[in-house]
């Protein structure tokens, strides 16, 4: 099981997505200016600030080179993870519904946020029970989702009282039609050690990526 | 051609920098201030003015949540 892992101009969380992803298989870096995915079974698209979020966050990483070839990967059932900055990257890309817009607050906020999982019919949460809840760290200016998105493709949802960044209907988490992209706001790829990550949640989203990309 | 392209948050969707602008204005002593909206002017130069729409869907707003106005500007 190998999982590739983008690095953009501005990324800061692939090493912690590398470092979580070797957890459940084997981290490969990927060069955003290099087409080529090296035949990964999975990709992660980090977070961070990659081109400095100049325009909107997202919008000029999308057209990297790496995106390309993980457009075509994810068409073909391929299995992409966008965290945060990631996500942002894959609506702009157009594979998952959306937007992501500043938060209400307009402030930059990092916190601890619990999310509730409201389906586990994708691999990411095929380790997950409904309902279940997941403390994952949240770090964003940019994390109000907005957008018209099937009922169904709602994948996470902010815990009550949990919503700081304004969401529509507290969504955190969508899949895309075919369920093999998610896209969330809070990072899970923080949350694989207690020590370091107030819990070790975040890796039930990674164990449930390489489960399905191994069979 | 010297263009403009104006880009504005879409009706309907909340837009904090307008609201907070609209507020820290009365405290100023500017009253009568409504419906404030914030957001984004890109000035450029084009050879050919026809690709201006083409990049404002590809790339210099994002049609889900913006909407934009091409101008000439002179």
């Amino acid at each position: 099981m190998r999982i590739g892992v983008i690095t953009f101009p501005g990324t800061c969380d692939d090493v912690d997505a590398r470092l979580a992803a070797g957890k459940v298989g084997e981290a490969v870096a990927l060069w955003h200016r290099d087409p080529d995915l090296h035949g990964v079974d999975a990709v992660v698209v980090p977070g961070g600030f990659s081109y400095g979020d100049y325009l909107r966050a997202g919008a000029i990483a999308r057209f990297s080179p790496a995106m390309g070839s993980v457009v075509d990967f994810a068409r073909e059932g391929g299995l992409v993870l966008g965290i945060c900055n990631g996500f942002q990257i894959l609506c702009e890309a157009g594979l998952l519904p959306g937007a992501l817009l500043p938060n209400t607050n307009l402030r930059f906020t990092c916190r601890q946020v619990d999310l509730e999982v409201v389906r586990t019919d994708t691999p990411f949460t095929s380790t997950c029970e409904v309902g279940e809840r997941l403390s994952i760290p949240a770090k964003h200016t940019s994390g109000r989702f907005v957008g018209d998105v099937p009922e169904d493709q709602v994948v996470l949802r902010y815990a009550a009282g949990e919503n700081f960044n304004g969401s529509q209907d507290d969504i955190a988490g969508v899949v895309n039609e075919g369920r093999n992209v998610l896209g969330l706001m809070p990072h899970p790829e923080h949350a694989v050690d207690v020590l370091t990550g107030g819990s070790a949640d975040g890796l039930k989203l990674f164990e449930g990526m390489a489960r399905v990309a191994v069979a | 051609m010297r263009a403009r392209v104006l880009i504005r948050p879409k009706a309907g969707i909340l837009d904090p920098q307008g609201v907070a602008v609209e507020r820290a204005l009365p405290a100023l002593g500017f009253d009568g201030v409504a419906n404030v909206h914030v957001g984004r002017l890109v000035e450029l130069d084009v050879e050919d003015p026809a690709q201006l729409e083409a990049m404002c869907q590809k790339l210099l707003a994002n049609p889900l949540i913006e909407d934009y106005e091409i101008q000439a500007a002179s």
